[in-house]
């Protein structure tokens, strides 16, 4: 196992991990900080990406800053931030000016609308994946869909605003998963 | 249509995404609906093309996906907007998670913990299933767009590809005029 020497090396790396990830930096994440950092074994990482997906916020973000803090505390938790954030942040912006230059350009709109397509297709795989993993879930399958597709009716269906979703199906699924882990 | 933006606008702006940024259990994308609801339908300051446009263009870029948040900011309100959107999203989950993290780490297999991971779950599901709707919004009079969307769905869903070559297509296929 090896460590980060300073704030600088950790915003470095989390920038270089950062620039390398077109949809999705996860994966990413997980082959540099493992295999060619190994600042963590891979259990770790597994680990700190399931407290990661606990919490709000996206995951791999979560995972950063739980990285710099375990290294330099919050120092090195804002450097990890930074490297993940500010290097393709700028980019983003700059093709987000540039689009803005082309929007009425009929190959430019048609190359974004291709995209996305393609972004709706990224999100119903993921949605996808997440069935599978669902078989296991202590709710137990029907259940699952259920809720799931009543929280998609409600959201898309209805427009409610999605405070109330989540206040209202929240509590009511965490509880019935309480209830059905009683030991 | 969409109405003007004015620069006291760009508060309640930055509290939706303080307030959505809580929300995000299951990772920013989740509560792109209720982006759209809130920037599209409510406010009127953005169209469904330019939603969707918006998270398209934020695919084409490396980076966490969280980004889309900054270029939908910066498509309402230029780099004011962008800024507001995306501190806004970031500061609630960042602080709670700097604060959580130690206090999950050693409770990660109680059963509090694991019952509202496992509870929410079948919500985020729901959640992913809303925001692939709203995204197809500008796709659905078009059936090269929505071959793509089911392509892509497949493929990402039984393959290892990286989701880049599917983008590079889509943008492709675009650009010819078929989506």
């Amino acid at each position: 196992m090896r460590q980060p020497q300073s704030c600088g090396e950790l915003f470095r790396v989390f920038t270089l991990l950062a620039l390398q990830g077109f949809g999705g930096v996860l994966a990413v994440a997980q082959h540099e900080l493992v295999e060619r950092q190994r600042w963590l074994t891979r259990d770790e990482f597994l680990e700190m990406l399931s407290v990661g997906q606990v919490l709000p916020g996206p995951n791999v973000v979560n995972i950063s800053l739980m990285i710099g803090d375990r290294f330099f505390g919050w120092r090195g938790a804002a450097s990890a931030l930074a490297g993940m954030l500010a290097a393709p942040l700028v980019l983003m912006l700059a093709l987000a000016m540039l689009y803005g230059q082309f929007a009425d350009n009929p190959r430019v709109s048609g190359a974004l609308r291709g995209m996305g397509a393609v972004s709706a297709g990224l999100v119903l795989a993921m949605a996808w994946k997440l069935v599978g993993s669902l078989e296991k879930n202590p709710l137990g399958l029907t259940t699952c869909l259920a809720l799931g597709a009543l929280t998609a009716g409600l959201v898309v269906g209805l427009r409610w605003p999605l405070v109330w979703v989540l206040a209202g199906l929240g509590p009511i699924a965490i509880g019935l998963a309480w209830w059905k882990l009683r030991p | 249509m969409t109405v003007p933006f004015h620069t006291a606008d760009l508060l309640p702006l930055f509290l939706h995404f303080v307030m959505l940024s809580l929300l995000a259990v299951g990772g920013a994308i989740t509560t792109a609906p209720d982006m759209h609801r809130y920037l599209v339908g409510e406010q009127h300051w953005l169209t469904d093309a330019q939603f969707t446009a918006s998270v398209a263009l934020a695919q084409a870029a490396p980076g966490p996906n969280v980004l889309f948040v900054a270029v939908l900011g910066y498509n309402v309100a230029g780099m004011a907007g962008a800024f507001a959107a995306m501190a806004g999203i970031m500061l609630p989950s960042t602080t709670l998670a700097l604060w959580a993290t130690r206090w999950g780490r050693s409770r990660r297999e109680t059963r509090g913990v694991r019952a509202f991971t496992l509870g929410l779950a079948p919500l985020t599901l729901g959640l992913l299933l809303a925001t692939g709707w709203v995204l197809t919004e500008p796709a659905r009079d078009s059936p090269g767009a929505m071959l793509l969307v089911g392509l892509s769905a497949v493929v990402m869903a039984r393959t290892r590809l990286s989701p880049m070559w599917l983008v590079a297509l889509g943008a492709a296929v675009g650009a010819a005029g078929y989506a």
